[in-house]
């Protein structure tokens, strides 16, 4: 048994065969990026307990113009996450029913880009507000 | 019939995804682009005004809540994707995943806690 050589098709790639597998991949990808962020604020909540110059080293290395980079390509990432955390949402969410119809998956597509954004503008304005 | 602890992953899997799909572009501007580039005053985004942010029992809530939550979902969903990208690691990439995310909610939960309220 061990001398047959059955053909196996390789897998090597597979997420490149099709746009909707990248778009998958694309996706899930976004994770690690989130995880980086996370890192890099518990990472200064950690520098804050240890002191003012501490937390001043690390700001002062968010000011590096490759974070600076890093961070728009992760607002970027992060906008992407939005864009298909809401599009996927219609079918890991249980059917919403209104007036005896189904929800359409679109519908529930723009209400959570709609809530992200309110939710994004309340947040910078707060920001702003404990600003000013 | 055992029970699957899945659904404690994928609950703490979705909250973070739904966070970080809510405020996480707003999340990094602030902290990313525009506090390092001065255009919040330095009171805002300096060791005092993070400081007085962090002791608040809403702020440290939040602080919290980010940073353990946009975790478990990387976590969860990185597990999940090694499969994709064909290493079957089972147990080892599961224990690596969510051990990050367990030890970095408890140290985040520890150092907000020492900072007091």
């Amino acid at each position: 048994m061990a001398l047959r050589r059955t053909y196996v098709r390789s897998m090597d790639g597979w997420w490149r065969r099709d746009p909707f597998f990248i778009h998958y991949m694309a996706r899930e990808a976004t994770a690690v990026f989130v995880v980086a962020y996370a890192l890099i604020l518990l990472a200064g909540v950690i520098r804050l307990s240890q002191g003012e110059a501490a937390f001043g080293e690390w700001l002062e290395g968010l000011a590096n113009p490759w974070s600076i980079a890093f961070h728009v390509a992760l607002c970027a990432i992060f906008a992407y996450h939005t864009w298909s955390w809401f599009r996927i949402m219609p079918k890991t969410m249980p059917p919403v029913v209104v007036g005896g119809r189904r929800l359409p998956g679109a519908a529930i597509t723009a209400l959570g880009l709609a809530a992200a954004a309110i939710a994004s503008a309340a947040f910078v304005a707060f920001v702003a507000w404990l600003a000013s | 019939m055992k029970r699957s602890n899945q659904p404690v992953f994928w609950v703490l899997f979705g909250a973070g995804g739904m966070l970080s799909a809510l405020l996480g572009a707003a999340l990094v501007f602030v902290t990313g682009i525009a506090a390092p580039l001065h255009w919040l005053p330095t009171r805002t985004m300096g060791y005092e005004g993070v400081l007085a942010f962090c002791r608040n029992g809403a702020g440290k809530a939040f602080v919290f809540a980010v940073i353990s939550l946009f975790l478990w979902h990387g976590a969860h969903r990185i597990y999940h994707s090694l499969h994709d990208l064909g290493l079957h690691t089972g147990m080892v990439a599961k224990a690596a995943c969510y051990g990050l995310a367990a030890a970095a909610t408890i140290l985040a939960a520890a150092t907000l806690l020492q900072l007091g309220f």
